[in-house]
């Protein structure tokens, strides 16, 4: 676990809220941490090389930039649980896939070029596995992102 | 936010995701380095990415953390079963709690209730139920039921993206 100073506490609340986007976005934020802003970037790429930030740059709304996603789950059986999850990491469109200890016991992410890809991969899965697939796509958005006091 | 974005900036955008899927180099001027790349001039590399997070295709331009590493390594996805006329005010208001990472409403189907999903994170496992509770409590009577799925093992974790041939 890392160990975050005053100053790393600092940095990090404030980049959660992201760059400004001004001309001399380093500038501003230096003037607003009261830090040059070399050692704001030197600390940054040391959290980043200690994997304690997994990336900076623009976080996208990727289904405003086209794209189909649904949140999907299965009901596995138990002795067929290792299988199915072979079965679906075979599956490209499958992103994220997670047990959950639940009746709904795997829980996956769908992302495809179109809607029509959600339906055929939904067909697919149910195909190959002989479950079906409860389909749980967004409706609305609440919220996005977390903003942990550090 | 949610005004639709041009065609023209949608191809832009989606230059600009190619360019920044890894992320940005921490340099001295990020938009003369992005600017570079997608041969534009600086002013208009940065005007594209103001039109961007106004219409809500850039959330933001951030560091993301990595929440094992700071000790946020507990989280489950609590759903809930809320009044309709009630969820689109409650589902902001859950949102807004610090503790939410994700917010949506999802639909009903035979066999799950649950319409409103909040992914919560904290220390450890008591936090999270602590944080449960306050969303019980804020959602009240317009609340019928509720659990929480915590997860239990990563089967599968590839960055979103989007696949154009889901039969691979």
């Amino acid at each position: 676990m890392t160990e975050l100073d005053d100053f790393d506490r600092r940095l990090l609340n404030r980049l959660q809220h992201g760059l400004p986007l001004v001309r001399h976005p380093w500038q501003e934020l230096a003037s607003e941490l009261d830090a040059p802003q070399e050692r704001i970037r030197q600390r940054l790429q040391e959290l980043l090389d200690d994997g304690t930030l997994t990336r900076f740059g623009p976080m996208y709304d990727i289904e405003q930039l086209g794209g189909a996603f649904t949140l999907a789950a299965l009901s596995v059986p138990e002795e067929r649980f290792d299988e199915v999850a072979r079965q679906l990491d075979q599956i490209a469109a499958v992103a994220h896939n997670y047990r959950r200890e639940h009746e709904y016991n795997m829980w996956f992410v769908l992302a495809t070029a179109t809607p029509q890809g959600i339906l055929d991969t939904i067909g697919e899965i149910e195909q190959l596995t002989g479950l079906s697939v409860l389909n749980l796509p967004k409706e609305t958005t609440y919220h996005v992102g977390l903003h942990f006091p550090l | 936010m949610s005004d639709c974005i041009s065609p023209s900036d949608l191809k832009l955008a989606q230059r600009l995701m190619s360019f920044t899927e890894a992320g940005m180099p921490l340099v001295d001027d990020p938009w003369a380095w992005l600017a570079g790349r997608m041969e534009l001039p600086v002013e208009e590399t940065l005007a594209l990415l103001q039109r961007l997070q106004d219409s809500g295709a850039i959330r933001r331009i951030a560091a993301v953390p990595n929440h094992y590493r700071l000790g946020y390594t507990f989280n489950g996805m609590t759903v809930w079963d809320v009044d309709d006329e009630h969820i689109d005010r409650l589902g902001q208001e859950v949102g807004n709690f610090h503790f939410v990472s994700h917010c949506y409403r999802r639909p009903r189907r035979e066999g799950w209730r649950y319409n409103l999903f909040a992914m919560v994170h904290g220390l450890s496992a008591e936090e999270i139920e602590r944080e449960r509770d306050l969303v019980r409590r804020h959602l009240g009577e317009h609340c019928r039921a509720d659990t929480m799925l915590v997860s239990s093992k990563i089967l599968k974790k590839t960055g979103l993206r989007i696949h154009s041939k889901p039969k691979e």
